[in-house]
């Protein structure tokens, strides 16, 4: 089904439509997560994937056209970047352990140690926080720091856009009142 | 120009409230449950991205005003890395939560993974509505029909 919608986002014109099948595309793989056990991350995908991005792409949509263009150049170069990309990445999960390979090292290596300590260190039954917040708590505060700075550098882009467009009429932009 | 969509701004009164306590269960839940200030502070920020979309932003931004929405996407790293001065000045290590309790190791660490959740949540609430005001205040409004 991923890969159904995925054909079908590629050979659509419309992109109310697209960005509609964007999302179903997140919210499927959300499933699969599910389904692998993930449910953190499952729960991430789908409030982020389906939910909110979608919501902005419709905002972006709005500001541009509806239909896609067609394009006149030849499809032969990009389809073989892809192509050897994608070949590249399906090299790459060769060497990666198996699902549920016992001996993987994402399972051997810290993993137990963190499951047995962080009943009794932390006292938070659900480890995926206790390791997220307490043991990684710098990672953490770094992703924290990320995703504020490219809040910052969207604001910045977008409204630097809009003053120089606005230059020459009166600004009655109530959107930043003391800029 | 909303005046006509009885149906969607009935749903979206209701909805809205839900959605917001959905997103502060999350938050508080997520030492429980899946979830915690990431995917909290994202369903947070649906709340208000939807009541702006049905009603105008105008209408949104008189609860939530965008000189608001930025403090609170600094406020929030403030609060993450303020925990761990916090924690500085009781005479630990950096985001060593043990030092808010040091005889119940355990409350501590619950008290420093609350505040640094709630950290990630504030930000990731106010930079979602940010970019969503960004884009909508460049949109011209859209007439029902072309949808």
């Amino acid at each position: 089904m991923l890969v159904v919608t995925a054909l079908a986002v590629v050979r659509t014109r419309s992109m109310f439509a697209v960005v509609m099948m964007s999302g179903a595309f997140s919210l499927l793989s959300a499933l699969l997560l599910v389904t692998m056990d993930a449910v953190d991350v499952a729960f991430t995908e789908a409030a982020v994937g389906a939910g909110i991005s979608t919501v902005l792409m419709l905002g972006t949509l709005a500001l541009t056209s509806r239909y896609e263009r067609t394009s006149h150049q030849s499809p032969i170069i990009p389809l073989i970047v892809v192509t050897v990309t994608g070949a590249a990445l399906f090299y790459g999960t060769l060497d990666m352990p198996n699902y549920g390979d016992p001996n993987a090292p994402a399972i051997t290596h810290v993993y137990p140690e963190y499951m047995e300590r962080a009943p009794e260190e932390i006292g938070v039954p659900n480890v995926v926080t206790a390791i997220l917040a307490s043991y990684r708590g710098y990672d953490t505060l770094g992703e924290t720091a990320v995703v504020f700075t490219a809040g910052i550098g969207v604001l910045l882009l977008i409204s630097g856009l809009r003053r120089r467009r606005r230059k020459g009429e009166p600004d009655d932009s109530d959107e930043r009142p003391k800029a | 120009m909303m005046r006509h969509h009885l149906i969607l701004r009935v749903v979206t009164k209701l909805l809205v409230g839900t959605i917001i306590l959905f997103a502060l269960y999350v938050q508080f839940h997520g030492d429980y449950s899946p979830g915690g200030g990431f995917q909290a502070g994202v369903i947070m920020a649906v709340a208000f991205i939807l009541y702006g979309i049905v009603f105008r932003l105008e209408k949104v931004q008189k609860v939530f005003p965008p000189w608001l929405v930025h403090k609170l996407a600094a406020l929030g790293v403030v609060v993450y890395a303020g925990t761990g001065v916090a924690s500085l000045f009781l005479g630990y290590n950096y985001l060593d939560y043990n030092a808010f309790n040091p005889e119940h190791a355990e409350a501590g660490q619950e008290l420093g993974i609350l505040l640094v959740e709630a950290g990630v949540g504030i930000t990731v609430t106010g930079v979602m509505v940010a970019i969503y005001y960004a884009f909508a205040a460049r949109t011209p409004l859209i007439d029902d029909e072309e949808w």
